[in-house]
């Protein structure tokens, strides 16, 4: 772990994200160390997964190298270190590593963990948590999802243009022609990854799993796709208008959910009232808004790696424009 | 006396060594990264804090007594979906830059601004 960092902090971009990605990848190991499954299944996906593509893609458009370093960095060392010993210093007050009377394990831990199989019916404690009993903080990161992923969107999406010159497209299909193994083999493998996240996603309530990480996972199968056949392929296959309407559409379902439970008499997203019997709709609360969070999930992620690739598509149009130009000017 | 404290010095150190690299640096993508690092670091602190010797995976099961509170592992599971989607955006910001600038060093743009600054 530390061997790791200590490496990102020295090389260049694009050794540097590969490390991230080992680094996301190993926290994610040490989550599992942690019991905590959940998290690292997430952490896999995104750290060690999306988050590195993402990087990846916006360095093809910023630039690879890094500048040398011009301001000295023994002021930046000092502030560092005092920060890290005062922050130490004040550890010495905290309860040891899994010391079992520690003061969070105190407070609703231990109702969350003996009676949430009987209030929820869930064994996935996490799971009860994440989409019952804290189902407003839930919704509150889905909605910062959305509104990142309008971000990225409002960022970085182009003018709508007419069909791209097609000499172009045909070197594009030229390029990802050269894969033909790698273009096979994937493409068997896609419906599995997909089928996988739908698993994830429905067996969230009994094993590690749920909306967040499915959501992840079915979005890199589409983003595997779409490395192998091109943008303009997999923008034919899911269209970037209805991604984005989807985006909207999970954060509404879950919302919806908790407006439904309001109109049966209830508290915002209490889902006991949704059928007879209250565990029952605990299940079909949990269920709806897992699936609600993993499509807005999915469809963010989504459409964020698309505006990279589209901009980055469109840079480098742009520079072999010029290229030309020059090049008969030249002549 | 302290050693059962070493789960907090190793997040110290590597919400350190992200710090550092967010001051230090120039480029915006590497800073991008530092705060990844950051941001790492304080999720294993919380799922750090949540663990409880002994204990399991918070999936109930028969014959398993302790299980690890729950609670920082439904917040860091969220906060890690949330992280990506503003590391995203942080990118987006930076592809911006660097397409009206030209760059993604910090003191480049600066110069930059200056410039423009004193032409006005």
């Amino acid at each position: 772990m530390v061997i790791a960092i200590a490496i990102v902090r020295t090389r260049d971009l694009l050794a540097v994200v590969m490390l991230t990605g080992i680094y996301g990848l190993l926290s994610a190991n040490f989550f599992v160390v942690l019991d905590a499954v959940d998290v690292a299944f997430t952490e896999a996906s995104v750290g060690a997964g999306i988050s590195g593509l993402l990087m990846l893609t916006a360095i093809t458009m910023t630039g690879r190298k890094e500048a040398p370093r011009r301001h000295k960095p023994f002021l930046a060392l000092f502030v560092v270190l005092v920060t890290g010993s005062m922050l130490i210093y004040g550890t010495m007050d905290m309860p040891y590593f899994g010391a079992v009377d520690a003061p969070v394990h105190q407070h609703v831990a231990p109702r969350y963990i003996h009676q949430s199989m009987e209030e929820v019916g869930v064994p996935n404690i996490v799971t009860a948590v994440l989409g019952s009993y804290r189902a407003f903080d839930t919704l509150g990161e889905v909605a910062v999802i959305f509104t990142a992923g309008i971000g990225v969107l409002s960022l970085l999406s182009l003018p709508r243009r007419r069909r791209a010159v097609k000499s172009d497209e045909a070197t594009v299909e030229q390029m990802h022609e050269r894969h033909m193994v790698l273009r096979i083999v994937s493409k068997v493998l896609i419906p599995f990854i997909l089928l996988f996240a739908l698993y994830v996603q429905f067996h969230g309530d009994f094993g590690p799993g749920g909306g967040f990480q499915a959501g992840v996972i079915f979005a890199a199968a589409i983003i595997l796709y779409t490395m192998l056949f091109g943008l303009e392929t997999a923008k034919k296959v899911f269209n970037p208008s209805i991604i984005q309407l989807l985006a909207a559409v999970g954060l509404l379902i879950y919302a919806c959910v908790g407006v439904v439970s309001m109109l049966n008499g209830a508290n915002f997203l209490d889902y006991n009232v949704l059928a007879d019997d209250p565990v029952a709709g605990q299940h079909i609360g949990i269920l709806l808004i897992e699936l609600g969070v993993g499509i807005t999930v999915a469809a963010v992620m989504l459409s964020i790696f698309f505006n990279f690739d589209g901009r980055r598509q469109a840079q480098q149009h742009c520079t072999e424009q010029k290229g030309e130009h020059d090049v008969s000017r030249t002549l | 006396m302290f050693l059962g404290l070493y789960n907090y010095w190793i997040v110290v150190l590597l919400m350190m060594i992200g710090f550092y690299i967010v001051i230090a640096h120039g480029n915006l993508i590497k800073k991008l990264v530092g705060l990844t690092i950051f941001q790492t670091s304080v999720f294993i602190f919380y799922i750090s804090v949540g663990m409880v010797e002994r204990g399991s995976a918070p999936i109930l099961a028969e014959g398993i007594s302790d299980y690890s509170n729950p609670l920082p592992h439904v917040l860091i599971l969220t906060a890690i979906v949330v992280g990506i989607a503003t590391t995203a955006l942080g990118l987006a910001l930076a592809v911006r830059i660097k397409e009206s600038y030209g760059s993604v060093e910090e003191d480049e743009i600066q110069r930059q601004d200056q410039l423009n600054e004193d032409k006005s």
